[in-house]
């Protein structure tokens, strides 16, 4: 047998040490008081298919950011004009990212185009061929800004959200281009959390149009710079949604984007749920204005396009207070109140993906996984004791070296394990005990061609290496590319796999080498129990 | 103690037109099946929207649908999962039809609420995906598996020869087919789960493979004289009791995982065990005959001697 050198077992020890110490918070299932907190406390994270939560994959609607911006840009057109006293029949938004401006006199064309040009630098202006309009389309340097930073608003705002509303440990993390991946571990109203979320939250105050003819519009016949949106009532007695419809001037007089606060407060009279809001001084100063100008008539409060109400103005309102009512609940007056203080989000967000596992799936998860490992490590276990004998509890001394490095392993890096996670563990125990065989197979067969025991162990060794070498590192390819194509769960897989067979070439090929080594120094042994 | 005699001589060659026929067999019924019922497609690939339900008693399937048509809510598929009063039900349609997204689930709860009486029924899992995300995880699952093939085709050829990595690659695709087919002749549920389950079957299969490969390599060093086919014989032989060995702990611990794993990994289980024992016997029966048909293939006889190996 070769010499041993010094540095082998040394390394094995160590390494068996260190693991042991790395992975025992995990295998205790979480920190026990008496451990020193000089020793590592890092803990594997369950997964949310192993704790129960909300898995959620938002788009962000990037263009409707970038409209909203042309659509802004039409008031700034109309002063722009306005100052420099350049007459104009007309300015809209007439396409996704464009505004046309129709000059009154053709004359004046070349001038106007310098004024908006130097006043609205993040827009491109072209002439028509008529000569009388100028269009302007938000430059795509700027437009591509403006989709970055509607995903940027939107994680800040969603977090915001999260956080007021009280949920331990949350992910928001941007996926590609404009997607946000959120995660919610251990939640437990998963539909409120979501509607949290999802909701663009856009609050602004239109004036009714009095003298417009709602019945016409609701006819099609909208009137020029009107628009008809809905309110949605409840009645109490019947339960019944009632829907109905308002004739409202376009233009947002007033928007969220001014607030500080909203609080819930209870109606003294019905004990009923409302929002009060607070505007910042220029909201409160704008906000007094209009009330001002409007007196007698009615303003909508308008949430994404729905109206809550709309109270006529008595008379001229002073320190920017307003309140959001309609029939709300409670929870939904609480929950309007976190994402009105959060802000709205920049654009609208969808749903593409959302996975929810309930807490008790989760813990039978963990209980059916624990079990079915445990089973199958006992058996394999047990069957290579018996048919290896001593060599054979060796290798099993190895697959459980192999299991804690693992362990500790992922509690250092801070892995989070999944369901297919521990499906993976189990795989690996049989597959690690697959290079302890592939060893032990070549033992015998050298023995039996009547080598001495010492001799049989080092060929053996040596001619397996290559063969772990070669078929561990197929099987790791695979798992790698496991890892990056794949998701969640099937990632958590590929990652206790992968680590896994690393470890398993130490153990296999190592670690049972080095303890054979010094088990059987300085001693001539005769035969070999395998 | 052992299993096998210390030499058997299997002539796995000759036999080889058993494998011919039972590969053909598997081959034509996994290509019948997929031709005509294709795949289970799950929400992850298909889109749609998955509701898992625990009930206190077991209910009546029959009223669950009869309430389901009642909603509207399109082609609703309901079915019982792991035990009575679970039950699960996937609907194509993507969202409640006020358009809000979410709501779907606690709608169906609601509406379900009068068969049970006063008993709660519990939301265990709500799964929903978008046809966007549905069609990219497709493709994706579909790139993990050609990436893969291509990646051990290059090893392979890097540390045998190329005929060796054809040999490899033509088995692991067949272990891939054959899992395919055992999912579409169960109509077991396709997800990205069992593509896991696939891929890893792949990278067993690929392992095993090597072990033989690796033998006969080492025979043909070893063996000068011998034909191709007696090299082949004799490395299958000589690794027969570790592979028989090996796949079988590996067996004994999915047998583990079917039998205690829980409803949610059943399947993921059932699909390996199934492609370790094909991934197993392709390794005897496919991998090792293709080697022989690319060498018979071969107009010139000179025998190349196999690449030196690079670490000993």
């Amino acid at each position: 047998m070769k010499p041993l050198p010094l540095w082998k077992p040394v390394t094995v020890f160590v390494v068996a040490l260190f693991s042991l110490l790395y992975a025992a918070p995990s295998m205790m299932g979480g920190v026990p008081s008496w451990w020193p907190s000089w020793l590592p406390q890092l803990v594997i994270a369950r997964g949310l298919d192993l704790q129960g939560g909300l898995y959620l994959l938002l788009h962000v609607e990037v263009d409707k950011a970038v409209e909203q911006a042309a659509e802004n840009m039409v008031d700034d057109v109309r002063g722009v004009m306005r100052n420099a006293k350049l007459r104009y029949r007309g300015v809209e938004h007439s396409g996704k990212e464009e505004v046309s401006v129709k000059l009154s006199q053709p004359d004046e064309m070349t001038q106007a185009r310098k004024v908006l040009a130097t006043e609205i630098p993040h827009a491109v202006i072209t002439e028509d061929p008529d000569h009388t309009t100028l269009k302007l389309t938000i430059n795509p340097k700027d437009q591509k800004e403006m989709r970055n930073f509607a995903v940027e608003q939107s994680i800040q705002t969603i977090r915001s959200r999260i956080d007021q509303f009280g949920v331990a440990e949350p992910t928001i993390q941007k996926q590609g281009e404009d997607r946000i991946l959120v995660q919610l571990p251990g939640l437990k109203d998963s539909s409120r959390a979501k509607a949290l979320i999802g909701r663009t939250a856009r609050l602004e105050f239109k004036v009714v149009d009095e003298k417009g003819d709602l019945a016409a519009a609701l006819e099609g016949r909208v009137p020029a710079g009107d628009i008809v949106l809905y309110g949605e009532q409840t009645d109490k007695k019947t339960k019944k949604a009632n829907r109905q419809p308002y004739l409202l001037k376009k233009r947002t007089v007033l928007s969220g984007e001014l607030l500080t606060d909203a609080r819930v407060n209870f109606d003294s009279q019905y004990n009923e749920p409302y929002v009060s809001i607070t505007f910042n001084s220029q909201g409160a100063r704008k906000f007094s204005q209009l009330t001002a100008e409007h007196v007698n008539e009615r303003m909508a409060i308008v949430l994404d396009n729905t109206v809550y109400s709309a109270p006529v103005i008595r008379e001229r309102i002073d320190g920017g207070r307003a309140q959001i009512s309609g029939s709300f609940t409670a929870e939904e007056a609480h929950d309007l109140a976190i994402i009105l203080r959060a802000g709205a989000l920049p654009a609208p967000v969808t749903i593409m993906e959302e996975r929810t596992v309930g807490p008790t799936l989760g813990r039978d998860s963990i209980e059916h996984g624990i079990t079915a490992a445990l089973v199958g490590s006992l058996l394999v276990l047990a069957f290579m004791g018996i048919y290896y004998r001593a060599v054979g509890w060796l290798a099993n001394l190895a697959v459980a070296l192999n299991i804690v490095i693992l362990l500790a392993i992922l509690a250092w890096i801070q892995a989070t394990l999944t369901l297919p996670g521990i499906a993976g563990m189990v795989l690996l125990v049989g597959m690690s005990v697959d290079a302890n065989v592939l060893v032990n197979e070549r033992i015998r067969e050298e023995l039996r061609t009547g080598k001495p025991p010492l001799l049989a162990i080092d060929l053996g060794y040596d001619t397996a290496f290559i063969t772990i070498l070669d078929s561990h590192i197929t099987t790791l390819i695979t798992a790698l590319i496991l890892f990056q194509f794949g998701t969640g769960p099937v990632k958590g897989f590929a990652v206790s796999l992968a680590i896994g067979l690393v470890a398993s070439m130490f153990t296999a090929i190592f670690v049972t080498r080095v303890v054979l080594a010094m088990v059987l120094k300085n001693r001539r042994i005769k035969s070999l129990s395998i | 103690m052992e299993i096998f005699p210390h030499k058997t001589s299997i002539d796995f060659v000759g036999i080889s037109w058993i494998a011919y026929l039972l590969t053909g067999l598997m081959f034509v019924a996994s290509t019948i099946s997929l031709a005509t019922q294709g795949m289970h497609m799950g929400i992850d690939f298909a889109g749609g929207t998955l509701i898992q339900l625990r009930f206190q008693a077991p209910p009546a399937l029959q009223d669950i649908r009869t309430t389901m048509v009642g909603l509207g809510l399109g082609d609703v598929v309901i079915q019982e999962f792991g035990t009575r009063e679970e039950i699960i039900l996937r609907v194509q349609k993507q969202t409640g039809d006020d358009g809000k997204p979410g709501e779907l689930a606690a709608k169906i709860i609601k509406a379900l609420e009068p068969l049970v009486g006063k008993d709660p029924i519990e939301l265990r899992r709500v799964e929903f995906v978008g046809p966007q995300v549905g069609a990219e995880l497709e493709q994706k699952g579909f790139l993990a598996m050609l990436y893969s093939i291509g990646a051990i085709l290059i090893y392979v050829a890097w540390r045998f020869e190329l005929r060796f990595a054809y040999g490899a690659v033509i088995a692991l695709a067949h272990d891939a087919y054959c899992s395919m087919g055992l999912l579409s002749i169960l109509q077991k549920e396709f997800t990205l789960t069992i593509v896991a389950a696939v891929l890893t079957i792949v990278g067993y299969s690929i392992n095993d493979t090597i072990v033989i490969y690796d033998r006969i390599r080492e025979e043909m060093r070893r063996n000068k004289k011998s034909s191709l086919a007696e090299v082949i014989n004799i490395a299958i032989n000589r690794t027969l009791s570790r592979t028989v060995i090996t796949s079988g702990t590996v067996v004994m611990v999915l047998l583990a995982l079917l039998l205690f794993g829980g409803e949610v990994i059943h399947d993921f289980a059932l699909v390996l065990l199934f492609g370790i024992i094909v991934g197993t016997y392709s390794s005897i029966f496919v991998a090792s005959p293709i080697v022989l048909f690319f060498e018979k293939k071969r107009s010139d006889h000179t025998k190349t001697a196999p690449k030196e190996e690079v670490a000993s």
